[in-house]
């Protein structure tokens, strides 16, 4: 990992660094998984000018929704960061969670359309 | 299964509604920053509302999820971004993991925090499913970020990287223990592969009813092929188990 190669400070600084984001905070206040899909909601498209820029490219981008290590991966920024700042505008009602996987393993008839699915790529 | 989308009607209605007003900070931590870059490029609210019209009708995608394991250089990456419709996203993930007791000097000192890197991508299934493809390494100290990973996952493909075969060891014992289906793939690169499937799925002596199978992963049609095996290998777990 070339990170490692830093100077410690500089190391430190790079993890550090995307939780001014947060303001320091590394708990999400709402339970999101990294495949849960995040949409933008009338409110949040309506209050891009109040936003800053993490926030306002995160809302831009969920018009369509999107699962959250998406939107971590988009942004550049660590998972647990991109969870606090998608909580925190969840709790704000500027984009609303589409609901996470379902816990339990797929069923037959869920398998057979992915299945199908795939051979008509 | 699939959820409605049930505010998107009103999307192009309520672009119209004002928005809230300035001297609210929408952020609880009082961390409004000051952008470097305010009105640099700013597009107008109503820009956004546009897409999502094209929604209206159908609901989203119902997501679903397979995990690509292996070790460093193992090809998960390329795996991913063989049959993903973006760009493969590599993301850092932080885990709390426990640390050895020889570490124990504190009290805080039996937990420590590492990351973990991890591939994501996305392949539409058809107009009402979306798969979600993350790659994750197969050594053992990353167990606990799997737990996560293959909750609802329809199973996982294993990696062979055959120069280091033990950075797999890891994913195959978590995946045989949680009971989620899994593939084992040998790279293949040029066609060339340096042990036959029958030597590995000897040496991590895993069950005859898991397939080993040989593929090259730069490969779209490679890739298809493998995730075909996984969802029917799947499809019989399924139909054993009940």
């Amino acid at each position: 990992m070339s990170a490692n190669d830093l100077p410690d400070d500089l190391f430190r600084a790079r993890r550090l660094r995307p939780y001014l984001i947060t303001g320091g905070r590394t708990r999400a206040s709402v339970d999101l998984a990294m495949e849960t899909q995040i949409r933008s909601t009338p409110q949040g498209t309506a209050s891009l000018a109040q936003l800053d820029h993490e926030r306002e490219a995160l809302v831009r981008m969920c018009v369509t929704p999107m699962p959250v290590a998406e939107i971590a991966g988009r942004l550049h920024l660590p998972l647990q960061v991109a969870r606090v700042v998608v909580s925190d505008l969840v709790v704000q009602g500027l984009v609303a969670v589409d609901g996470p996987i379902s816990p339990d393993r797929p069923d037959l008839h869920l398998l057979e359309r992915v299945l199908e699915g795939l051979r008509t790529l | 299964m699939i959820r409605p989308f049930s505010s998107t009607s009103t999307d192009t209605t309520d672009t119209t509604t004002p928005p809230p007003p300035p001297a609210t900070s929408p952020f609880p931590g009082g961390i409004d920053r000051r952008r470097p870059d305010a009105g640099i490029h700013r597009a107008e609210p109503t820009d956004v509302g546009a897409p999502a019209a094209d929604d209206d009708a159908t609901p989203p995608p119902l997501p679903v999820k397979i995990v690509v394991a292996g070790g460093f250089g193992a090809g998960k990456t390329t795996a991913v971004g063989a049959i993903s419709d973006i760009e493969p996203l590599t993301t850092e993930a932080a885990m709390t993991v426990n640390a050895v007791d020889l570490d124990r000097l504190s009290d805080d000192s039996t937990k420590t925090t590492t990351t973990v890197a991890f591939d994501f991508g996305r392949v539409a299934l058809g107009n009402d499913l979306m798969l979600y493809l993350f790659g994750s390494p197969g050594q053992d100290r990353f167990r606990f970020f799997w737990d996560e990973l293959l909750r609802g996952a329809i199973g996982a493909v294993v990696l062979i990287d055959t120069g280091r075969f033990e950075d797999c060891f890891g994913a195959v014992s978590h995946l045989e223990h949680s009971g989620v289906p899994f593939v084992v793939v040998v790279n293949a690169f040029d066609g060339r592969i340096r042990h036959h499937p029958d030597e590995v799925r000897s040496a991590l002596d895993i069950s005859p009813s898991t397939p080993v199978l040989v593929a090259d992963v730069r490969d779209r049609e490679g890739v298809k092929g493998v995730l075909v095996t996984l969802v029917r290998h799947a499809m019989a777990t399924a139909t054993r188990t009940g």
